[in-house]
């Protein structure tokens, strides 16, 4: 595979994975279960949205056809998305947002942290940003899950109950495929090794504070890096990109 | 009896004088509570008011339109969170105003009542609602109650890009294509006279005023601060080549102020009655956000509560 | 409607240091179930637009003031006594540096 048309796919799946999550955050907005939280869910989506334009305005310059962030965005169908499984998922009751975000927090940083010597100059800069961000994420949906866990019957069986429910996505996280480790030869991308330990260290931390079980590893979801996605990315993107879709080539 | 009188008096002296009022400050109960009614309806306003531009943040037309809606939704939640705070320093507690709110006993604006229906809404809102909010907040940053004016200032710090923010969609689509422009127009037909009546009943019918003013709680009328509005607001629509939809628009030289026509208000009241077309709506979102979060905030007062106790311990 | 009265967050008030070096400033007010939750929660309300370098937090009820009643008591007595400012004093013409 060539490397450059490896590092486009590469760039979309973290602005997919980046826009997406953030998209679903930005569901909460206004509906949170006190204005502090609310706040706090709105800036975790600005950071990922932001992260989002990053990863999409570089994927449309190493693609090289003029595509814009938005083109990237919003005229793309679901096929053509590659975000993971795991961040399209509906909002579902609070523990199950928080536990998406945590599962995702818990991959995010250890990733982002190897990103920065990516030799990928413009991937090593957006990391450089990002991990601040997803630092903090990290210690905000690790402590609701704490919360969770370790506060009432009702709230911990809730949070057991969601990452029963989401944990089959996590598998996706760490898989590889010829866009990988085409990027993983040229040092533009991390081995996923140490990666996926530092997963495993985080979750198993958090959850035995929070006195939460976690899942067997059965059976892991896959497909979203191909573009097949479970159905509720086609209501998000329907929704989502609606007026552009309406209004081929106007203005915003 | 004279003890009170004097308290009075020395209160309104120190209102005469400028000075500001703080939580601690003898204060006569009807400032006490009129305060509380006016600055618990603000924040709910607030609250309330990131719904129906909640209602576009899923269909923004672009990642910049996305952030931007989201940043200053966000805004509107700490909005109201100052504001509450402001309330809280008079002795009440933010959960005995939000249940205020979610039983109906307590109001909040009722342009918030109106549904968002284009993305051209989502500029109309920040332009013409934001503006008529600012022309209130910035006379609002002088009120006498001193946490009220100092959340006051924050929130017109912060403000400042909304009606921007607005105005800049608004102009974008009046001189997009020819669909957008009527998307413009029609959101600034529809949300011109209810941002007029955002300013209340006219003076001479106005409940509150008198005492507001005689206090300093409000500096300015609804009518001025109408005026005011109209006046600036005017000349940006024909910037951008949109038509105030008021037959009776006309500059008044003499005056010094555009006149305009009547405003319905049959229609305000109606929908201040609840029959404005998403009262229900608005609340059932208020009632379910709450409801839906309270075993999250059980859970975490749970949890501080069992850490507390194992700290005790140890 | 809401009965939990002891389940709610309790309040705490907000000071933010702007820049390293000024004095952590009053600026407002939220709810939160622990002090972490607190400074947190600061973080995401009072420093959204970069206001922040570092937060305190403490529990509105741990806030003792002073009454206002005791105003003419405690300050008035400060005002006469200007020989406490630099400005009070006449220095000899000529002399530099003081």
């Amino acid at each position: 595979m060539e490397l450059n048309e490896a590092l486009f796919q590469f760039c979309l799946r973290r602005g997919d994975d980046t826009h997406v999550l953030s998209h679903r955050l930005g569901e909460w907005c206004g509906h949170g279960p006190v204005l502090e939280e609310d706040m706090a869910l709105t800036n975790r989506a600005l950071d990922l949205l932001g992260q989002a334009r990053n990863y999409l305005q570089y994927a449309g310059q190493v693609e090289g056809k003029g595509r814009s962030e938005d083109d990237l965005a919003y005229l793309r169908n679901e096929r053509g998305y590659v975000n993971c499984k795991l961040v399209e998922q509906p909002n579902g009751d609070y523990a199950h947002t928080i536990a998406k975000c945590f599962l995702f927090d818990a991959w995010h940083l250890p990733f982002l942290k190897a990103q920065l010597d990516s030799k990928d100059e413009q991937l090593a800069a957006i990391a450089g940003k990002a991990v601040k961000e997803a630092t903090y994420h990290l210690r905000h949906s690790s402590e609701w899950m704490v919360r969770f866990g370790d506060g009432t019957e009702e709230s911990h069986q809730r949070a057991q109950q969601a990452l029963h429910d989401l944990w089959t996505f996590t598998g996706e996280l760490f898989e590889t495929d010829e866009v990988y480790t085409t990027l993983q030869q040229a040092g533009i991308v991390p081995d996923l090794g140490p990666i996926k330990e530092a997963f495993d260290r985080t979750v198993n931390e958090v959850l035995a504070e929070a006195t939460l079980k976690r899942p067997e590893d059965e059976f892991m979801a896959s497909g979203g890096r191909k573009g097949q996605h479970t159905e509720h990315l086609g209501h998000m993107l329907g929704e989502m990109q609606f007026l552009q879709r309406a209004h081929p080539g106007a203005q915003w | 009896m004279s003890d009170v009188k004097n308290l009075e008096e020395r209160f309104q002296e120190r209102i005469d004088d400028e000075q500001k009022i703080e939580p601690r400050d003898w204060m006569p109960d009807k400032y006490r509570q009129n305060l509380i009614r006016q600055i618990s309806q603000h924040a709910h306003s607030e609250v309330v008011g990131m719904l129906p531009e909640g209602n576009w943040i899923s269909r923004a037309p672009s990642l910049r339109r996305k952030a931007i809606l989201l940043a200053k939704i966000q805004d509107e939640a700490g909005h109201g969170l100052y504001l509450y705070s402001a309330a809280e320093t008079l002795g009440v507690g933010r959960d005995q105003l939000i249940d205020q709110l979610l039983t109906g006993k307590a109001k909040y604006s009722s342009i918030f009542n109106y549904p968002s229906l284009s993305w051209a809404d989502i500029g109309a809102i920040g332009w013409l609602v934001d503006g008529a909010a600012i022309m209130n907040q910035v006379m609002l940053t002088r009120t006498s109650y001193g946490p009220y004016a100092r959340a006051m200032v924050r929130i017109c710090k912060e403000e400042s890009f909304h009606q921007r923010q607005g105005y800049e969609i608004m102009s974008v689509l009046a001189s997009g294509t020819e669909e957008q422009k009527a998307m413009a127009q029609d959101a600034l037909d529809r949300w011109w006279w209810p941002s007029l009546m955002m300013f209340g009943p006219n003076d001479a019918d106005s409940a509150h005023s008198a005492e507001s003013m005689k206090w300093k709680i409000k500096r300015e009328s609804n009518d001025e601060l109408r005026q005011r509005f109209v006046d600036r607001t005017v000349q940006q629509a024909e910037t951008i080549g949109l038509t105030v939809p008021d037959p009776d628009l006309k500059w008044n030289e003499e005056r010094g102020h555009y006149d305009f026509g009547p405003i319905d208000w049959d229609e305000f009241w109606n929908v201040v009655k609840g029959n404005g077309p998403c009262n229900r709506d608005r609340m059932k979102a208020r009632r379910e956000a709450h409801e839906n979060g309270r075993w999250v905030r059980e859970a975490a007062a749970a949890h501080a509560a069992k850490k507390a106790a194992r700290k005790t311990a140890a | 409607m809401s009965n939990d009265n002891e389940k709610d967050w309790p309040l705490w008030e907000v000071f933010i240091q702007s820049k390293r070096g000024l004095d952590h400033k009053h600026v407002g007010s939220l709810h939160a179930a622990d002090a972490g939750m607190a400074i947190e929660n600061a973080r995401d309300v009072y420093t959204r637009r970069g206001e922040g370098n570092s937060i305190w937090v403490v529990k509105a009820e741990h806030v003792h003031a002073s009454n206002p009643d005791d105003a003419e008591s405690f300050y008035d007595p400060a005002d006469d006594k200007v020989y406490r400012h630099p400005t009070f004093y006449t220095m000899p013409e000529g002399a530099k540096y003081i």
